[in-house]
Parts: structure tokens; sequence; C-alpha cells
């Protein structure tokens, strides 16, 4: 698996629950190294003896942990990169809903040999939407709750009330249901584009 | 008033949506409206009813005079710079409106403007945001892959800087010099232990190269590696298998002689190195020379063979010799021991 997914996880465990917690997840996952380098490529069943291990370490659901890194990689002061990167798909809520359809060609730009689901935004009304999230062979399980977590720090990012609710669809894919419930609910973090320097 | 808002009409409605930085000007080169995104350029400064001269400067094409000069190149591509600092740079177009297309205004042209590569300043320099750029306006899709493409260089570079430790500390770990292939440090360290170990005796060399540096700043670092070389190979040469020849470094070489105790055959082979060192290495069409100082430390009895107290022995008896005059060797003694130490020359 990509570096980046894994040097995610790592981030999260290491800010949310300290340096000797993430060893102990990277020893009970068989690691021989507690750092991961996010452009280098990894075996791909290291994510899931990851996750596990850390779901292992915090007598947590998998999907929860997972749910958790989604909400963390947006919220968290250190990875605004990617809170940054996601808000140039739109000016508000809805706007960034519908951007989500070329997310994946957006991050195929930056870093191509991500392996990143193929994603649907369906707009059932004005307020009702639906994410479909079909992941790559050999990723299944993983991006839907990401994305559970992401999308709903995302609404809180841009001020936006929101109802999600997750169903696994057939066929490996996740379904991510989003009621918008007031899209002016509360202040929007601050988005500028330029890169603040310094 | 504010800026533009007299002057809507359906067709500057348009231009707001599909092109909002814009500037109508009039057939006297006056701005008649400018688009809300441009008012941003200004900090506040009204536009309109100025001429446009005021606010930008047509770089290229040169020599065009006025506003006939402007419509004379309506169709291409235009650089203007902002009168005003930062002096932004901007590429536009214009292009003429047809009589009657604004109510009460004659002779009237769109100009059409828009950053080009120097985007990234301006946005910063404007604090422009997403909803400046008309939806089809690829800027923000710039901005973004700018922006990832940053943060993968810096995860790149970081990575390297990483790796290029790694390197070094691999080399920390490895036993061998990687300029000449001799042992390295860690090697004697090892060696010596396994002498300990062993019981043998043994006598240790510190081989100083005179007149290196010279060599290094008259010809430089090429004709310094070549001495290197050929003075590793010729100890090699000189010595045992089961000997050990250690670069420590700079152009200290040591050497470790198992079962060499006996005085003579140490100042013989001693003697040799130094001949052996002393013949000219050839680089390009030049003839280099070095020379050596060694010093000497023997053990007969292992009890006294701790490894630190040989090395000083060796570091004296070599500090002996290049206190009288150099390119020679010594054998340690004990009186040495007694007027070594608080005089050390540099």
């Amino acid at each position: 698996m990509h570096g980046l997914m894994n040097r995610a996880v790592e981030r999260f465990a290491r800010d949310t629950y300290g340096d000797a917690f993430w060893t102990s997840v990277t020893d009970e996952a068989g690691l021989a190294f507690t750092t991961f380098e996010a452009m280098l490529p990894y075996e791909r069943d290291i994510t899931d003896r990851v996750v596990n291990a850390l779901a292992n370490g915090l007598g947590k659901r998998r999907e929860e942990v997972l749910e958790d890194i989604g909400t963390y990689l947006v919220a968290s002061p250190k990875t605004d990169g990617l809170r940054r990167l996601l808000r140039f798909g739109g000016t508000d809520f809805v706007e960034f809903l519908n951007s989500l359809d070329e997310l994946p060609a957006r991050v195929r730009l930056a870093v191509p040999d991500l392996p990143m689901p193929q994603l649907e935004m369906r707009e059932e009304d004005a307020e009702t939407f639906s994410l479909v999230i079909r992941p790559q062979t050999g990723t299944e399980g993983l991006f839907g709750p990401v994305f559970l977590g992401l999308l709903r720090a995302m609404a809180d990012d841009y001020g936006a009330l929101v109802f999600l609710d997750s169903n696994p669809a057939s066929s490996g894919a996740d379904v991510i249901d989003v009621r918008l419930l007031d899209i002016d609910f509360a202040e929007a973090r601050a988005f500028e584009l330029g890169v603040q320097t310094g | 008033m504010k800026d533009g808002m007299e002057t809507q009409t359906p067709l500057t409605r348009m231009l707001d949506v599909l092109c909002p930085w814009y500037i109508v000007v009039d057939g006297n080169g006056c701005i008649h409206r400018a688009g809300k995104s441009v008012l941003k350029l200004t900090e506040g400064r009204p536009l309109v009813g100025t001429p446009l001269g005021d606010f930008l400067d047509l770089r290229r094409p040169k020599a065009v005079k006025g506003m006939d000069g402007l419509l004379a190149n309506r169709g291409r591509k235009l650089h203007f710079v902002t009168r005003a600092a930062p002096h932004t740079e901007l590429k536009g177009v214009i292009a003429s409106l047809p009589d009657g297309a604004l109510p009460g205004v004659e002779n009237c042209a769109v100009l059409s403007l828009a950053f080009g590569i120097s985007v990234m300043d301006a946005v910063n320099d404007y604090a422009l945001s997403g909803t400046d750029f008309a939806v089809t306006d690829l800027t923000v899709e710039m901005l973004y892959l700018i922006e990832a493409k940053t943060a993968v260089m810096q995860e790149l570079h970081h990575l390297n800087t990483r790796l290029e430790s790694a390197k070094i500390e691999a080399e920390e770990r490895a036993l061998t010099d990687t300029l000449t292939g001799l042992g390295n440090r860690r090697a004697l360290r090892i060696a010596t232990t396994q002498l300990k170990t062993r019981g043998n005796g043994f006598a240790m060399m510190h081989i100083d190269l005179d007149h290196f540096k010279a060599v290094n700043d008259t010809f430089g670092h090429a004709a310094g590696d070549a001495v290197l070389l050929q003075v590793s190979d010729r100890l090699r040469a000189a010595t045992r298998p089961e000997d050990t020849v250690v670069r420590q470094g700079g152009d200290e070489f040591t050497l470790l002689l198992p079962g060499v105790m006996e005085h003579s055959a140490v100042s013989t082979l001693a003697e040799r190195l130094v001949h052996e060192i002393e013949k000219p290495v050839v680089f390009g069409d030049q003839d280099l020379h070095v020379s050596a100082s060694i010093g000497i430390s023997i053990t007969c009895d292992i009890a006294d063979a701790d490894v630190e107290v040989m090395m000083e022995e060796a570091d004296t008896a070599l500090y002996v010799v290049k206190e009288q005059g150099r390119h020679g060797y010594r054998i340690y003694t004990p009186e040495m021991g007694r007027m070594d130490g608080n005089e050390t020359a540099a």
C-alpha cells in the first residue's frame, strides 16, 4: 500500500495516543520499523495489520478507528495540507460534495500511484446526497469509514450541519448518505487560496 | 456611489458571470465599468471614470498609442503591468462592443484580463478567493496543483535527507573505508578486541603521512585521493594477510601486526614502509611526494595489552618522530611517556 496512507495512520496514532502507544502497535503488527515513509511503497497487507493492531490496542472496532483517522486528517492542524487540498473542491459544502467525483483525478495529478477508490456523488434532491465509494482491489473496507470521518470533518470546516449515515453496499462498495440540514449553520474555517508562508 | 453599481446592464451582468476579470473601456480610453474581481487589484480605489492607462501600463505590444492603438490590436495577446505596486503582470485581450450594446456609451470595448504564470503571487498579494474566478477558469485547479506538487516535493526532499543520513549511518556501521577499501576505525576496534581475547602479543603502528596537506593544497583533492590509494596498496603489499591495515581517517593509518614483538623485525618493517611510502605517486604528468612518520607500540606481555594504552603509546612515539623532523619511525619507550603531554605542539 502507498506509504502516504500508512503514514496517515501513523501520524493519527502518534498525535492522538502518543509515541509509546504507536510503538506497541507496530510491535503487534509485526513491523521491523516504527516510521513509515510517505513516498515509499509498502506491502499491501501492512496497512491492514497496522489498522487491526491499532483497533485492538484501542479496544475499538476497525471501522471506528478508520473513521477517526478520516476526521483527524481534516481537523488536525498538523495535517492542514489535506484539508486545504479538499477545500479547493468548492466554495461551499454542496460544491465540495459535487467536486468529490473528480477527487480521484485530482489526487492522481499529485500522487499518481495512490490507490484511490472510484467516487460517485448522487444528488437525490437539493438536501439529499449519497456518495458511492468503489475501492480498488486490495483496498476493500478501508476508504468507506475514512470518507465518513472525512466528510464529517469537512462539513464542520465549511460550517454546514449535516446528518451522515454509512451503509455497506453490495460488491465491496460503500455508500454514505448525506442529509444537508443547514449549509450555513456555523462560521466556516478560514481558507485562503494562497499558501501562507512563514 | 459604489463602483459600477450605476452601470449594471444585462451585458455587464453576463460578463460578471462569464469573465469576472473584465474592464469595459469607453471610446476615450476611460474605464466605464470593472468586474468586481478587478476592483480587488486597486485596494478599494475606484476605477470607473479614470483612464485605463492610469491603472494598467501596456508593456507589449510596444508603441501602442491611445484607445485607437489598443483597438487596432484587438484579438491579440496584450501584456500589462499594474501601475501600483506590486506591479502585477497581467495578460489580456480586447474586443469592441457593437454600438448600442451599452446605452449611452459609444465606441466601447471589453478588455478581459488573466494572471497567467504570475497567478500564485497575485492570489497572495490580493487575497483572492475561489469566487473571484469564473467557474470555467482553471486557475483554482492550477493553484491546487501547485500546492499538491509542492507538498509531494517536500515529502520527497525529506525522504532524500533521511536516506542520506541512513547512508551515513550505514557507512559508520560498515567496516570498510569507502575510499581505500582498507579497514576503518570500527574494523580496528574489532581486530584489537579479537587479539586481546586470543591472548596474542602484537605490534601497533600509527602511520601519519608527511607533506600530505601540501599535496592536497597544491594539486587538489583528486591528487590527495590518488596518494591515499597508492599508500594503501603499498601498505597492503608490505604486510601479511593476518595483519590488519586500517585508515583511521584523513592521512592516518594504523597497522596491527599479531605475533610481531621483536624490535628488530618491527624496525625492518617500519623502515621498509617509510621507504615504500616515499616512492613517488604518479598522478597525471605529476610525481607526488609524501613521506611517513611512524609511531610503534609493542606488547609482549598480554596482561599489559590494554588497547587504549597501546594507542596512546603509539601516538606518543609518533609525536616524537614528528618532533624530530618527521619521516622516520620510533618504538615507544617509557621515557617518552615522561616527556609527553604538556608541551605537545599542534
